[in-house]
């Protein structure tokens, strides 16, 4: 079963550091349960409507992206999508962290990291579905939507 | 007559009618003694044990019979004080209530104090800070009012509200069978949840809510991720992930 190197030294007695009482971990909790349920819906309308309706997969192209991306409704979907998934996912890799982390140095710098990856991808995203122009002035006509030649 | 023969042979080799099978056992015992060495080591020993014997019984022979300096807690012997909780072949049991058969015999049976908590010596650990998280949580009963000139008296039903949750002997095996627990010890672990649940749903309880304020913490409640080993490592039997979902819920009603 257990081997016999699998066992730490043993090690010295630990007191609790500070109460932390607070909703935050609660709030916390309720988002993970909520946004999970929301996500599911939006993942997979999102591939259903990408990868299945009308001509499937071969459909995705510039023109594909630009035309979703002109309209205000997949403009709000995906940003949900966006912040939704990336609060979940970053909140459930700060859980691992504070279960796995064994130093408060280790913990904090990890957790720097991680709000950095969270920062930048969010702000990049949201940047792109707002700042998307569908129809650059130089581009062929072949690889736009049909509304920016008309 | 070969029928006869066949038995005769036998004979030798099959105990006495009625007698208990015998077999030898080997235990390997995690040893540590801070007087003389820092390093914690592997010990065997083998012994004769007998098909009704425990671990217990085992570590009792060892002590008694080859090597005195192994050192354990045991009170009661019979799985109610939740002195002698360690972990056999890596899960955590009570080691008066394991039988040396349900452990595999034919093979060196590991025994190493719990997980988590500072090793005094051998499989002595220091409980303290296991009791520092149950006091916390406020174990008592907690009234307001005058005192009662009667009994106090609750229906069948409220009381088997909380029935599970009164069952525990605090014995740490649960505790120490959690992975988040093990992290940095900050975790209030699944004993001193189940010891709130005991008494926030006992209908002549009034601390509840002081009770839900101490295990929403950042050390609380939250940090169960409901891996079930507090569950399976009850030595009496307390459906312990449940109970922590309950305060959780408890919890969660009274913030929406």
């Amino acid at each position: 079963m257990s081997t016999q190197t699998s066992i730490p030294t043993p090690r010295s007695p630990y007191v609790r550091r500070k109460t932390t009482r607070g909703n935050y971990e609660l709030y916390s909790w309720v988002f993970m349960r909520a946004s999970g349920v929301l996500l599911v819906v939006l993942v997979f309308g999102h591939l259903f409507v990408n990868l299945m309706v009308g001509d499937g997969v071969k459909a995705i192209d510039f023109a594909f992206v630009g035309g979703k991306w002109a309209s205000p409704f997949w403009q709000m979907w995906d940003l949900a999508m966006l912040w939704l998934a990336m609060i979940h996912g970053t909140n459930g890799v700060r859980t691992i962290i504070n279960d796995y982390a064994q130093r408060d140095v280790t913990r904090g710098v990890l957790k720097g990291l991680l709000l950095l990856a969270f920062t930048f991808t969010v702000v990049l995203g949201t940047l792109v579905i707002f700042t998307f122009d569908p129809c650059p002035a130089d581009a062929p006509a072949q690889l736009l939507a049909s509304f920016c030649t008309a | 007559m070969t029928a006869v023969m066949e038995s005769s042979a036998d004979a030798a080799a099959r105990p006495e009618a009625g007698a208990v099978a015998s077999f030898d056992v080997t235990l390997k015992v995690r040893r540590f003694n801070p007087e003389v060495s820092e390093e914690a080591y592997w010990e065997e020993h083998t012994v004769t044990a007998h098909g009704t014997d425990r671990v217990l019984d085992a570590l009792h022979k060892i002590k008694w019979e080859i090597d005195g300096s192994l050192t354990f807690r045991r009170s009661c012997a019979h799985g109610i004080c939740g002195s002698d909780a360690v972990r056999i072949n890596g899960r955590n049991r009570l080691a008066c209530k394991t039988l040396l058969k349900d452990v595999n015999p034919d093979k060196p049976i590991t025994v190493e104090p719990i997980k988590g908590l500072p090793v005094v010596k051998d499989l002595v650990v220091d409980m303290e800070p296991f009791f520092a998280s149950y006091r916390e949580i406020m174990p008592f009963l907690i009234t307001s009012g005058n005192e009662p000139s009667r009994e106090n008296i609750q229906s069948q039903a409220d009381r088997d509200r909380f029935d599970d949750t009164t069952k525990c002997i605090l014995c740490a095996a649960c505790t120490s069978s959690c992975p988040v627990f093990w992290t940095d010890g900050q975790y209030f672990g699944p004993a001193a949840i189940v010891n709130a649940h005991r008494f926030i749903f006992d209908s002549r309880d009034e601390g509840a809510t002081q009770r839900l304020e101490i295990l929403n913490d950042k050390e609380g409640v939250w940090r169960c991720r409901t891996t079930f080993n507090c569950t399976e490592a009850c030595p009496r039997g307390i459906e312990v992930t449940k109970a922590i979902q309950e305060v959780k819920r408890a919890m969660i009603t009274r913030a929406f």
